[in-house]
C-alpha cells in the first residue's frame, strides 16, 4: 500500500437507485396509522380554531346561545365527532411516546416507563372529570 | 410441511441489466434453515452467481439484512418455516442504493456516523494519563447506555424509515442511536459536540416518530425511543441557553 489515501467512488453510474412511491404510506397498516396521526393535527387545529370561536361569542350579548345553535346544525357535529375521533387518537399516540422520550429518576433509580405513561393517562382522566363536573354540574 | 418452498430472489446485473428484476429458485423448506440458508444452498447448488452479504450467521455482524416479504430482516434470524409455505420474496434492503442483485451501497451511513462522534470523547481532547488508572462506571451508570450499544449497524432502521426513504439527508436512526449511546456514558464530554449536529433539522429533527427502525431492530436497540429522548433533552437545553445565556455552554 502506498501512503495516499485510497479514492472512493462518489458516484457509480451503475448503482440502481430506486425512488419511493408517493403513495408509500398506503400498503402497510403501520404506515398508514402513522399518516393518519400526522393528520390528526389538522382536527387539533380545528378544536382551537372552534374554542376561540366560542370564546368570541361568548363575549357578544347573546353570542353564546347563537353559537350553541350553530354548532347543532348536523354537518358540524358531524365534524365535531369526526375531530374528537382524531384528537383522542392524537392524545393516545401522545401519552404513549411519553415514555420513550422520558426518562425519570428518582433516588438514583429509573422510574418504569410503565409508570410514566400510567401517570400522564392518569391525569388525563382527573382533568377530564374535572372539567365535566364543571360542565356538567 | 411442504417439501419445497419458491425463493423469488431479485437480480440486478449492472453489466446486463437496466433495472432489476426477480428470479425463482426452488429450495429445500428444512425446518431448521433460515433464509440465508436457503441463499447459500441457491449459491452452492443452483446458481453460483447470486451476490448477497452475509459472514457470521449469528446476528452479529449485520452484514445480512434484506428485505423479506417486504419486511428488513437480518437473513441469518428469520426462519424460512415462519413464511407461507409457496413463495418468499427476498429482495435488497429498501432506501439504498443496489450494486448487484442483493448487495446494497451503504457508504452514505459510513459517511455519516463519525459526523456524529460515536466515540469516547474528551474534553480537555487527551486521554487521561494511565497512571489515573481505568475509567470506573458502576452498573447502573452502565445500563444508561448499554441498550443503544447493542447496535450492529445492520441497516434494517434506514430501511424501514420512510424519513431516510425520502430524504437522505437525514442523519438516521442508527446513527442517533449510537450517539445518544455516548451522550449516555458518564466518561463522555463530547454531548455539545454532537449536539451541533444532531440538533439540526438533519438530525433529530427530521424525524417523524413513524417507529418502524424499532420495530424491525433485531438488537432492540430502540432508535426511535433515543430520537425522542434527545429531542426532549436538546429542545430543554435550547430553552436554557434562551433563558440563561449567560449559563449556555
Amino acid at each position: 500500500m502506498s501512503g495516499r489515501a485510497p479514492q472512493y467512488t462518489e458516484f457509480h453510474p451503475r448503482w440502481y437507485r430506486r425512488k419511493m412511491s408517493t403513495y408509500w404510506w398506503v400498503g402497510k397498516r403501520q404506515h398508514l396509522l402513522f399518516i393518519l396521526r400526522e393528520l390528526t393535527s389538522v382536527f387539533v387545529g380545528w378544536f382551537v380554531v372552534y374554542f376561540l370561536m366560542l370564546i368570541g361569542a361568548a363575549a357578544r350579548p347573546g353570542g353564546y346561545w347563537a353559537f350553541l345553535e350553530w354548532s347543532m346544525h348536523p354537518a358540524l357535529v358531524l365534524i365535531n365527532a369526526v375531530s374528537l375521533i382524531f384528537v383522542v387518537y392524537h392524545a393516545i399516540t401522545w401519552f404513549n411516546l411519553a415514555p420513550r422520550a422520558m426518562v425519570v429518576h428518582v433516588g438514583g433509580k429509573k422510574v418504569p416507563p410503565s409508570f410514566i405513561a400510567a401517570s400522564n393517562y392518569g391525569l388525563w382522566v382527573v382533568v377530564t372529570a374535572a372539567i365535566a363536573y364543571l360542565l356538567l354540574r | 410441511m411442504a417439501d419445497t418452498v419458491t425463493l423469488k430472489v431479485t437480480r440486478y446485473r449492472p453489466e446486463v441489466d437496466t433495472e432489476p428484476s426477480f428470479q425463482e429458485y426452488q429450495v429445500p423448506r428444512q425446518r431448521d434453515w433460515v433464509i440465508l440458508d436457503a441463499l447459500n444452498y441457491i449459491k452452492d447448488n443452483l446458481d453460483g452467481t447470486l451476490s448477497y452479504r452475509w459472514s457470521c450467521r449469528m446476528g452479529i455482524c449485520g452484514s445480512c439484512g434484506m428485505t423479506v416479504d417486504g419486511e428488513p430482516k437480518l437473513t441469518c434470524a428469520t426462519f424460512l418455516v415462519d413464511y407461507p409455505p409457496e413463495v418468499v420474496r427476498v429482495e435488497p434492503l429498501a432506501n439504498f442504493p443496489v450494486v448487484r442483485d442483493l448487495v446494497i451501497e451503504m457508504s452514505d451511513f459510513m459517511e455519516k456516523l463519525p459526523r456524529v462522534k460515536p466515540w469516547i470523547v474528551t474534553e480537555s481532547g487527551q486521554e487521561r494519563p494511565l497512571a489515573e488508572k481505568e475509567y470506573r462506571q458502576t452498573p447502573a451508570q452502565l445500563d444508561e447506555y448499554k441498550q443503544y450499544s447493542m447496535c450492529i449497524n445492520c441497516m434494517l432502521c434506514y430501511a424501514a424509515c420512510p424519513v431516510y426513504g425520502l430524504d437522505t439527508h437525514f442523519i438516521g436512526p442508527a446513527a442517533i442511536a449510537l450517539a445518544q449511546r455516548y451522550n449516555l456514558d458518564s466518561r463522555d464530554q463530547g454531548a455539545k459536540q454532537r449536539r451541533e449536529v444532531l440538533s439540526q433539522h438533519e438530525g433529530i429533527w427530521g424525524c417523524t416518530f413513524v417507529g418502524e427502525c424499532t420495530r424491525v431492530c433485531p438488537k432492540h436497540v430502540d432508535p426511535a425511543g433515543a430520537i425522542q429522548r434527545y429531542k426532549l433533552s436538546s429542545a430543554i437545553e435550547e430553552l436554557k441557553s434562551l433563558l440563561m445565556p449567560w449559563r449556555a455552554r
